[in-house]
């Protein structure tokens, strides 16, 4: 009995370790990415490049969910609103929601789908077929090569995806609100720009989707990087991004959010 | 010994606590064809990785034209790495770039170079391979021949002083094993270059190398001319070069007595 | 894929989600409103702001005509200081009074102008003299069941 005990104990404190060991070496990675960054500026179209795989690619998944959940916002905020009198106020509610959470959110969490596994899935293979290991044996560091510019692709498109994403969701909300509901389009739009606030909304939703960025990112190109070399390694690295991705964002967002609601 | 391109002194290597390599001493006199053979898990590609400083050792060291590589800085590093060029075992082409732009990756990360003389470089070296014709293909097109002779184009790119091979023949039919096979020397002499081939294909091996080691649990179990290996009476090497099913490495894995470990049951 | 079509594509990505973010910005947003156009500013003492906050409207015959740009308590006066920056566009007479009112029953509190008589009027810096606090929910409901209990109290003392 003891001994069991024992051992689910130290297979607990076992775990925890690894996770500290792996959160440490996460943050060297980090740490590393940013110090070898210079490169992906000098030659920036290694970092354009990049963000056509990562940001030009996630635009079309980015784009239709942001117009369906648009619709959808504008189609139960109308619903609800109704019931007050104040239908009027549907494109406040559509702009919050998706200036303040929904865009940089969602966003994320497409991004991590889409395209955080390709990151992942990408670069665990150069490390299974021996490419990184190519690359350092011809005095080329990974890292700054491989590394750094597809984070700063990610952290320059997220931000440019989630106001696209919130964009197109307040064209989706018009789109429901005004000419199939028939809510008065003056109305919409004013009450809209009476309450949206450019620093307290619209400025806070662009650094949340900024943080999400380079969290998305480095998790992705992280899993990668500390993949097993094997076909089920990358595979199981592929899940974890999305999964660790998806926690992360929404762990920050909270986090985000009650500071800015503080302040 | 002054003429020694690499020099392994007394070296050993392993992860936490169990030897892969136990004391081991090499040299590789310039301009030769040295190959390292062993069975397969017997550490030879972690050698090549030794030379290369991509592991520290545990102890002894590795020694590249008089420098100590794992004592080098970062930049020191990969000064001694532009003198290696390294084949690994599956070619480990870069997949999201043409056979033109691989042959081309270690030019351009190291030389700013015009675009015409870049262009001339890599058809040069492409040429050497034989597969100029391939320039526009990617490294999904490419047949695991002409792969691995286009990874041998590429790290060959900068005339390395040192070219290492990493299992260069697996995986191959026997046409491009002998295509292969000749380049290695012909490109050897052609560059002056010292060759360090990593492989257990014994007939290969035999037909180009100048001098061979044969390592075995750790340690160099014999070394010496290919003919001289062939006509050696050690047990080991015997069983080795003339490819034997038992000898002093036998079939078995270490396990106890087969009639017991039945009666045993499934609790074993 | 040719390096100049991505050169190409990853323009209009970033020409369009920087047309996003201005979009945001100016139709979505109130930058439109709040930061075009010069205003003055205005002091002016409360002894309750309620729930006031920073960038809260000022309102005039419900017209948004400036910001509450900042607030400060005055140790003392033990007053409040609210800081109110009104567009230039609008100027008010000396003896404005400044109210402190809630939109709807719940709703955000704003600052709203009521112009007076005067002939001159407010310049930078001016001081409201005319102010008026804002009502506190609970001290209304405590009024009212005093009020009540007093009431009772009469009307029992009565019999």
């Amino acid at each position: 009995m003891l001994k069991r005990l024992a051992e689910v104990l130290r297979g607990m404190g076992h775990r925890i370790i690894d996770r500290i060991w792996r959160l440490g070496s996460g943050a060297r990675f980090f740490l590393y990415t940013l110090i070898y960054s210079g490169e992906s500026f000098r030659r920036i179209h290694l970092t354009i490049r990049e963000i056509y795989f990562t940001g030009v690619m996630s635009l079309l998944i980015i784009l239709v969910s942001a117009f369906f959940v648009g619709m959808v916002l504008a189609l139960q905020g109308y619903n609800t609103l109704q019931k007050y009198g104040s239908s009027e106020a549907i494109g406040v509610l559509v702009a919050l929601s998706l200036v303040r959470e929904l865009g940089p959110v969602v966003t994320a969490l497409l991004f991590a789908g889409r395209a955080g596994t390709a990151i992942t899935a990408e670069i665990g293979l150069m490390k299974t077929t021996e490419q990184l290991s190519a690359m350092e044996m011809m005095a080329v560091s990974p890292i700054a090569r491989v590394v750094a510019p597809r984070f700063w692709a990610g952290v320059v498109s997220m931000p440019l995806l989630a106001a696209l994403f919130s964009m197109v969701g307040v064209l989706g909300g018009y789109i429901v609100a005004v000419p199939v509901i028939g809510v008065d389009n003056g109305a919409f739009w004013s009450q809209m720009q009476a309450n949206v606030d450019f620093q307290a909304d619209i400025v806070n939703g662009v650094i949340k989707s900024v943080v999400f960025g380079v969290a998305c990112t480095m998790i992705a190109l992280f899993e990668g990087f500390d993949a097993p070399p094997t076909a089920e390694g990358v595979s199981r690295a592929t899940t974890r991004t999305v999964v660790n991705s998806s926690l992360a964002v929404l762990g920050l967002d909270f986090i985000l959010t009650s500071f800015m609601i503080v302040t | 010994m002054a003429d020694n391109i690499v020099e392994i002194d007394n070296l050993s290597f392993g992860y936490k606590g169990r030897l892969l390599h136990k004391g081991i001493n090499m040299s590789f006199p310039r301009g030769k064809v040295i190959a390292i053979m062993g069975g397969s898990g017997s550490g030879k590609t972690t050698l090549l990785r030794l030379i290369g400083g991509q592991l520290v050792p545990t102890q002894g060291e590795v020694r590249v034209e008089g420098q100590v590589v794992h004592k080098q800085d970062r930049h020191g590093l990969f000064q001694l790495r532009r003198k290696m060029g390294m084949l690994f075992q599956f070619g480990a082409l870069f997949t999201d770039l043409s056979v033109y732009e691989n042959v081309a990756f270690p030019i351009r990360e190291h030389a700013d170079l015009p675009e015409s003389i870049i262009r001339d470089l890599v058809m040069m070296k492409l040429n050497a391979v034989g597969l100029r014709g391939a320039r526009n293909l990617m490294p999904t097109e490419l047949s695991g021949g002409m792969a691995r002779r286009v990874a041998l184009a590429r790290a060959i790119a900068l005339d390395p002083s040192i070219i290492m091979y990493d299992e260069p023949f697996t995986g191959l039919d026997p046409i491009s094993m002998s295509v292969t096979c000749n380049l290695i020397r012909s490109l050897n002499d052609a560059l002056g270059a010292t060759s360090i081939l990593v492989t257990h294909d014994v007939k290969e091996a035999f037909s180009i190398a100048d001098y061979v080691y044969i390592v075995a649990n750790g340690v160099v179990e014999a070394e010496g001319a290919p003919d001289e290996l062939r006509q050696s009476t050690l047990p080991f090497v015997h069983q080795f070069v003339h490819g034997e099913v038992d000898g002093p490495v036998p079939f078995h894995y270490s396990a106890p007595d087969y009639r017991r470990d039945m009666l045993r049951g499934q609790d074993a | 894929m040719e390096r100049t079509t991505m050169d190409l594509w990853v323009g209009i990505f970033a020409v369009a989600g920087a047309a996003a973010l201005f979009g945001l910005a100016l139709k979505v947003g109130n930058l439109t409103s709040s930061s075009v156009g010069e205003t003055y500013t205005v002091t002016a003492a409360f002894e309750n702001i309620g729930g006031l906050k920073p960038r809260a409207p000022v309102k005039s015959a419900g017209v948004v005509v400036g910001r509450v740009d900042n607030i400060q308590f005055d140790s003392k006066t033990f007053e409040a200081n609210v800081t109110l920056k009104v567009d230039k566009r609008y100027p008010f007479p000396k003896d404005t009074f400044a109210n402190i009112y809630t939109a709807g029953l719940l709703g955000e509190q704003y600052v709203g102008l009521e112009a007076g008589g005067d002939e001159q009027s407010l310049k930078d810096g001016d001081k409201i003299s005319h102010t008026q606090d804002a009502v506190v929910l609970e001290k209304m409901i405590s009024q009212f069941l005093y009020n009540k209990a007093s009431e009772s109290g009469d009307s029992k003392k009565a019999e």
